[in-house]
C-alpha cells in the first residue's frame, strides 16, 4: 500500500473502515509529510498538529465502537486561512488579521467537523485572496510542489500545494474567479468551483461578495462529488446560499454517461496566444470526449478580455466596501500593515464608487455582467458542457508575477467569464507540458454539479491523468 | 431686516424601531433596552470578516405595512445598498441601508387642521451602536448595532414646527394602533431629525426652496424639536440678515442653552459610495404577499375618530379617546360599547376620569364594569334640571373663577367645567357643561 498520506478520500475511508489503519497514522503519515517538505513548500500559516492528533483518537474510538455515518470520519484535510475557524487564528493571509483568532466557526469548516474531518492546518494565500500566485500572501511564497522554483497558482495555493504533495488527504480553496481551479491546474490536483451560492460563505472572510465560492481540492473526482456533498447546502447564516436540495453527487456520477452529449468548444478561449505545445496539451484532451461518445462542436463566446474588465471593476468595489471593517480598532492590526495589492485594490474600488463615477465604472460593468451571463446562458442552449484551458500556460516563475499590475486577472482570464456568472467549474488534470500540469476546465450551468462531476469523472477515468504526481525532492 | 420677512422650510426624517423580537441582519435579540452593554452581540452585528447579513422578513413587512397605512406606493422590487463611512459606532465600516430602490416610495398622510404632508420615501435599515463618552475616552455599546430602523422621510412641506410636531405624533399614534413599534421616545425607539432651511416670502410664494438645508441630528422628544427648529430658524434668519447664506451642515440641539451647535462632521466629503449590498439578493413581492400585508391593515386612528363621531361623540372626545389614550383603551372600549353600553356617555366617562384609564390598565373586565357602573350610578341623575342644579351650585362654591372669568381670564371656564364633573362623577359632556356655564356667565 502506498504511505498513507497519498490517499485519496474513498480510499482513506475504505482503509479506516476495514481497520486497515487507524486515524491517527493517517494523521501521522501528514504531519510527517509536512515536516520532511513544508520547509521548500510553505502551504501551511497555522498546523494544528497536537489537536488533530487529539481529535484522530476520538475518531479512531468512534469508528471502533459503533456503525458510523460521518462520511469524513478521521480524514484530515487543510483549509484555506481565510475561513474562519473558532479558537484558531484566521489571517486570510494578511498581516492586519495575524493574531486574530475567530469566536465563531464558518459554516464550511463546521460541516467539515461535523462529518468527522480533521483540521491539519490552515494555508498560505495571497492576502484577502486578492491575488493568482500565492505571491501576494503578507508572511511568505509558497512553492509549487512539481518545481520550487515556480508558483503554486493561487489564491489558494496553500491548500493546492499541500494537496498536490500529498500532505494531507484534501484541501479546502475559495474561488472568486480561478482561485481554487487554478491552482488546481498549476498543481495538478482537481479544483471543483461550485455555483455561486451552493456553498455558504458564512465565515468566509469575504473579497468579493457576489462571486466567492468556496470549493475542494482534491486528487480525484470522486473526492470532490464527496466533499461537495458535504459542504454544500442552503444556511440561514447566508442570505445568497440556494435553499435547492444537495444531490447525490457521487451516486449520479457513477451513473453518467457522456455518451449523446455536446461539449462546446469556444474558439475565443484558445486564441489568446498560448505556447503551441501547450494548447496541443489541451486540445488532444477535447479528443477524449469524443471517444467517451460526445460531440466536441465549436461555439461562440465573447471575447474573455471582457471579463477581465467587468471583474476588475466589481471585485476592486466590493474589495474596498468589504475591507472597510478592518480597522484595527476592535482586532486585528493597524491600518498600516495592509499590504500593498490591497491598499492598490481598495483605491481602485473606492473610485470606480464614488459619487460621479458609479455610473461609469459599476452601474456599467453590472450591465456588461448580464451581458457575459446571457452569453452563456445561450451558449448552454446548445451545449451541456463548455472546456477550454484553466489557464494560459504553464505555472510561471516566482517573481515573474511582479511585472503585471493586473496580473491576476491575465492569469485569469479562462475562468472569469465563468465566476462573473456564477456557474459552476472544475479544473481537472489533463496532461503534461515541459513536465509541468496542465489542467482542464470543465464548466456547466448553475447547480449542474452532479453533471459537470460526472463528465470529469469519466474523463479522469479514461486518461488517469490524476495519477502524474510531482517527486518530491 | 425683521423675522417675519423669511419663512421656514422644515423636512423631517423619523426613525423609528419596528417591534420584532431578531435585529435586523441577524439572530440576535432586539430587546436592549436597559441590557448590560455588549451582551446582545453576533458576529454578524459587530462586523466580523466573514460574518454575512440575512434580512429579517417580519422588518421588511412591518415597513411595508406602514407604508400602506400612509399610502406610499410599495415597490415590487427593493433591495439594499451599502452606505459607506467611517465612525466607530459602525463596525463594517458601511450601513446597510436601502438607497435606489426604497420598500416605499411617496405616501401622504393628512392633518387635523386639513394640511397634506407629503412623504418622500419609507426605508429600511440597520441601527449603529451606542457610543459613550466618559472623560476623554469613548466607549461603545453593540447592543444597538444591527438593530432594525425604520427611515420614514417628508418631503420638505412643513412652514410651521407645530405642523411637524403634529405630523409626528399623528405618526407615532398610526405605528401604535398598527403595532408596528412601541415608539417610546424615552427609550430612544422614535428619533427626529429636521432639515431646516429658510427663505423669503417671494420664494415661499413662487415655491422655491433654498440652496442649502441644515440637518438637526437626533432629536429624541416632541418639545426639543419645536425648540431647536425655532432656535435654528433664528440663527438662520440673523445669518441671512448679516448678509451671508447659513451653510449646509449638521447640527445638534443643545438642550441646556437652547439653541443648536455645529456637529464635527463624520466624514469630510459626503460621498457615501452607494452600491447595492451584494450578501442580499434582491426581493420581489408578488401580488399574494402584498395582499398578505394589505390584510394586517387596520382600522387607523383617524378613522376610529370618524367612526367614533358617527356615534354621536363629539369630535374633541373621539380625538381624546384615539389619540391620547391610544390604541389599548379604543380596544377596550369597543368591548364595552358591544356589551351595549351608551357611547355618548362612556366617552364622556373616559375623557373625564383619569380612573378609567388606571382601570384599562388592569384588563378589560375591570374597566367594563367601571364604565358600567359609573353610568349607572350617574345616568338617572343627570336630567337637564340636575345638572342645571349642580352648575349653580359650582359657580357659587367657586367666586374667584368666576370672577377671572368675568375679567377676561377665560381659562378658568376649563376649571369650573371640570368642578361639574367632578360633582356629576363624570357623568355630563362637558362641551355641554362649558356651554351652559358660558350661558349663565
Amino acid at each position: 500500500m502506498a504511505s498513507l498520506n497519498k490517499l485519496t478520500i474513498s480510499q482513506a475511508r475504505e482503509g479506516l473502515k476495514n481497520r486497515d489503519f487507524t486515524s491517527v497514522a493517517l494523521v501521522e503519515a501528514c504531519l510527517t509529510q509536512i515536516s520532511s517538505y513544508d520547509k521548500k513548500i510553505k502551504a501551511f500559516i497555522t498546523l494544528c498538529a497536537d489537536k488533530a492528533l487529539e481529535l484522530a483518537k476520538k475518531a479512531d474510538l468512534e469508528i471502533s465502537q459503533a456503525s458510523y455515518k460521518k462520511p469524513l470520519l478521521g480524514i484530515p484535510y487543510v483549509c484555506k486561512d481565510n475561513f474562519s475557524t473558532r479558537g484558531i487564528q484566521t489571517t486570510a493571509g494578511s498581516n492586519i488579521l495575524k493574531g486574530y483568532i475567530p469566536p465563531f466557526e464558518s459554516t464550511v469548516t463546521r460541516k467539515l467537523e461535523n462529518a468527522g474531518a480533521i483540521l491539519l492546518g490552515k494555508t498560505n494565500m495571497d492576502a484577502f485572496a486578492h491575488g493568482s500566485s500565492t505571491e501576494t500572501s503578507d508572511f511568505f511564497k509558497t512553492t509549487n510542489p512539481w518545481d520550487y522554483s515556480r508558483v503554486p497558482g493561487g489564491s489558494s495555493g496553500g491548500s493546492a500545494a499541500a494537496v498536490s504533495a500529498d500532505m494531507c488527504i484534501f484541501g479546502i480553496g475559495s474561488e472568486t474567479a480561478g482561485s481554487v481551479r487554478g491552482p488546481a491546474a498549476w498543481c495538478g490536483i482537481t479544483g471543483l468551483k461550485p455555483t455561486y451560492g451552493r456553498v455558504s460563505r458564512y465565515g468566509v472572510v469575504a473579497m468579493a461578495s457576489s462571486t466567492d465560492s468556496p470549493g475542494p481540492l482534491t486528487k480525484t473526482v470522486e473526492d470532490a462529488a464527496i466533499v461537495l456533498g458535504v459542504i454544500a447546502g442552503g444556511d440561514p447564516f447566508d442570505a445568497t446560499s440556494s435553499p435547492l436540495a444537495v444531490e447525490d453527487y457521487v451516486a449520479k456520477m457513477e451513473s453518467f454517461s457522456l455518451k449523446g452529449l455536446k461539449v462546446g468548444r469556444p474558439a475565443s478561449y484558445f486564441d489568446i496566444g498560448m505556447e503551441a505545445g501547450y494548447k496541443k496539451t489541451v486540445e488532444d484532451s477535447l479528443a477524449v470526449f469524443t471517444e467517451l461518445g460526445a460531440e466536441v462542436v465549436d461555439i461562440d463566446l465573447m471575447n474573455p478580455k471582457y471579463s477581465i474588465a467587468v471583474y476588475t471593476i466589481l471585485q476592486r468595489s466590493e474589495v474596498s466596501s468589504n475591507l472597510a471593517r478592518l480597522t484595527g480598532v476592535r482586532y486585528g492590526n493597524a491600518r498600516g500593515t495592509f499590504g500593498r495589492e490591497a491598499k492598490r485594490r481598495m483605491m481602485l474600488g473606492a473610485y470606480a464608487l464614488s459619487a460621479g463615477y458609479y455610473e461609469a465604472y459599476y452601474s456599467k460593468a453590472q450591465r456588461v455582467r448580464t451581458m457575459l451571463i446571457d452569453d452563456l446562458n445561450e451558449a448552454f442552449e446548445k451545449v451541456d458542457l463548455i472546456v477550454g484551458p484553466t489557464m494560459p500556460g504553464i505555472a510561471l516563475k516566482l517573481g515573474e508575477s511582479e511585472k503585471f499590475s493586473a496580473f491576476g486577472e491575465m492569469m485569469d482570464v479562462l475562468v472569469e467569464q465563468s465566476s462573473i456568472a456564477g456557474i459552476t467549474g472544475i479544473s481537472v488534470p489533463c496532461g503534461l507540458h515541459q513536465n509541468l500540469p496542465v489542467g482542464l476546465n470543465i464548466m456547466a450551468p448553475m447547480f449542474a454539479e452532479a453533471k459537470l462531476l460526472g463528465a470529469a469523472h469519466e474523463f479522469e477515468k479514461s486518461t488517469k491523468f490524476n495519477l502524474e504526481r510531482p517527486i518530491l525532492e | 431686516m425683521s423675522l417675519t420677512k423669511y419663512k421656514l422650510v422644515l423636512g423631517l426624517e423619523i426613525h423609528l424601531h419596528p417591534k420584532i423580537n431578531k435585529k435586523m441582519f441577524c439572530y440576535c435579540s432586539s430587546d436592549i433596552w436597559g441590557k448590560e452593554p455588549n451582551t446582545l452581540t453576533c458576529p454578524v452585528c459587530l462586523g466580523l470578516p466573514g460574518a454575512l447579513p440575512v434580512p429579517n422578513r417580519e422588518a421588511v413587512e412591518k415597513t411595508q405595512l406602514l407604508g400602506m397605512a400612509l399610502k406610499c406606493e410599495i415597490n415590487q422590487k427593493s433591495r439594499f445598498d451599502r452606505k459607506h463611512y467611517f465612525y466607530p459606532d459602525l463596525p463594517k465600516g458601511y450601513q446597510i441601508s436601502q438607497y435606489k430602490q426604497p420598500l416605499c416610495v411617496g405616501g401622504s398622510l393628512k392633518l387635523d387642521n386639513g394640511f397634506v404632508v407629503e412623504l418622500d420615501r419609507i426605508h429600511l435599515e440597520e441601527d449603529v451602536a451606542k457610543s459613550f463618552h466618559v472623560n476623554s475616552q469613548t466607549l461603545i455599546d453593540f447592543n444597538k448595532s444591527g438593530v432594525a430602523l425604520i427611515e420614514m422621510v417628508t418631503k420638505p412641506v412643513f412652514t410651521n414646527v407645530t405642523d411637524a410636531v403634529d405630523f409626528c405624533k399623528k405618526v407615532q399614534n398610526i405605528i401604535r394602533f398598527l403595532e408596528i413599534g412601541d415608539v417610546d421616545m424615552e427609550k430612544g425607539q422614535l428619533r427626529l431629525e429636521a432639515n431646516v432651511s429658510v427663505r423669503t416670502e417671494e420664494m415661499e410664494n413662487a415655491n422655491e426652496l433654498a440652496p442649502y438645508k441644515v440637518e438637526i441630528k437626533n432629536i429624541n422628544s416632541f418639545k426639543f424639536l419645536e425648540k431647536a427648529v425655532n432656535a435654528e430658524f433664528e440663527r438662520q434668519v440673523e445669518v441671512f440678515t448679516s448678509g451671508e447664506i447659513p451653510k449646509q451642515e449638521n447640527r445638534g440641539f443643545n438642550e441646556a442653552t437652547g439653541k443648536t451647535v455645529t456637529q464635527r462632521d463624520k466624514e469630510e466629503a459626503h460621498d457615501y459610495r452607494y452600491f447595492p449590498e451584494p450578501d442580499i439578493p434582491p426581493m420581489e413581492f408578488d401580488d399574494d404577499y402584498l395582499a398578505g400585508i394589505t390584510s394586517q391593515l387596520r382600522e387607523l386612528p383617524d378613522e376610529a375618530v370618524s367612526r367614533y363621531e358617527s356615534m354621536g361623540i363629539s369630535l374633541a372626545t373621539a380625538r381624546t379617546i384615539v389619540n391620547n389614550f391610544g390604541l389599548d383603551t379604543v380596544i377596550l372600549f369597543d368591548q364595552a360599547l358591544k356589551k351595549g353600553l351608551d357611547p355618548i356617555k362612556s366617552a364622556n366617562f373616559l375623557v373625564n376620569k383619569k380612573e378609567i384609564i388606571e382601570a384599562a390598565a388592569k384588563g378589560s373586565e375591570h374597566l367594563y364594569s367601571m364604565l358600567e357602573q359609573l353610568i349607572k350610578g350617574n345616568s338617572d341623575n343627570l336630567d337637564e334640571e340636575k345638572l342645571a342644579g349642580v352648575i349653580d351650585q359650582v359657580l357659587e362654591m367657586n367666586p374667584k373663577a368666576v370672577g377671572d372669568y368675568k375679567k377676561g381670564n377665560t381659562n378658568s371656564i376649563s376649571f369650573l367645567v371640570g368642578q361639574v364633573m367632578k360633582e356629576t362623577k363624570g357623568g355630563a359632556d362637558p362641551m355641554v357643561v362649558r356651554k351652559k356655564i358660558e350661558g349663565k356667565l
